[in-house]
């Protein structure tokens, strides 16, 4: 599927574990300017329900769309504020 | 009982004035009661120091902060190791008393077993990229949480205020856990 929105940042959090995918997507949020989009890459299968539930905990987040690929889990989240 | 409607107010009635003055202020007051704008909060008290036992606190810390929420991990008893900035780095894991480990305790019991057992969750730690607890403490410090270390403690193990990571703030006590706990969303003793 090709992506509806443009992507201002790549993270890349491949190999990492819980808590860490959630964490760095935390910190390259607060880098990035109102509007616009991260993109995350992750190979932890419980980084679709933890970046979801974190999103949605969240204020000033939003999560555009999930993305489950064959060994790569891709997240695109939204600063908001 | 008069259903008669007064010409006129009693003398001590208060005025229109007053009473519009009132009811701002008790609105005011409302506001600020009901005040839920601010942050979350998370109270966590660490009294334990073994290697899988350090885990939860420090994943809950640096995961509610990246929720934003204001947190505060008070440690306390073998907690303290987790802060210590050189017992922080070999704590131990033992499968003495723990029947989810694969050896009978009369096997565990042997000298040197912890230190097998710990070699064997180390290696499972780097082999899956699980973060180390180090890497855990100094990220939860970067995102603004907040480590006590209990003076009492401190004492009674004979740290040194110089022991911990920077940072880590010292001399506080039961009081201000309690205060801590009394303010926070979610209240947690690990």
């Amino acid at each position: 599927m090709s992506a509806e929105f443009d992507i201002t940042e790549t993270l890349d959090v491949k190999g990492a574990s819980c808590p860490m995918p959630v964490v760095k997507t935390k910190s390259a949020i607060d880098d990035l300017a109102e509007g616009e989009i991260l993109e995350v890459l992750a190979t932890d299968p419980g980084s679709m329900s933890d970046i979801d539930g974190w999103a949605s905990g969240t204020e000033g987040v939003e999560l555009v769309d999930q993305e489950e690929g064959d060994d790569v889990y891709k997240h695109y989240v939204r600063k908001t504020e | 009982m008069s259903t008669d409607t007064p010409d006129a107010p009693p003398d001590d009635a208060p005025s229109r004035a007053e009473l519009a003055a009132r009811v701002d202020e008790l609105e005011d007051a409302l506001a600020e009661a009901t005040d839920d704008d601010g942050p979350k909060k998370m109270s966590i008290i660490a009294t334990k120091g073994t290697l899988d036992m350090a885990y939860p606190p420090l994943i809950l810390a640096s995961t509610a902060a990246a929720f934003g929420y204001d947190v505060t991990v008070f440690h306390t008893f073998w907690g303290l190791d987790i802060l210590h900035e050189e017992r922080s780095k070999s704590l131990k894991l033992s499968s003495i008393g723990n029947p989810n480990m694969p050896v009978p305790n009369a096997v565990a019991a042997l000298p040197g077993m912890d230190r097998v057992t710990t070699k064997m969750m180390e290696r499972k730690i780097a082999d899956n990229d699980t973060a180390t607890i180090e890497e855990l403490l100094e990220t939860s410090l970067d995102m603004g949480v907040e480590f006590q270390a209990c003076q009492m403690t401190i004492d009674l193990m004979d740290y040194d205020e110089d022991d911990f990571y920077d940072g880590v703030t010292t001399g506080v006590g039961a009081a201000t856990a309690l205060q801590d706990m009394a303010d926070a969303d979610i209240q947690l003793l690990v």
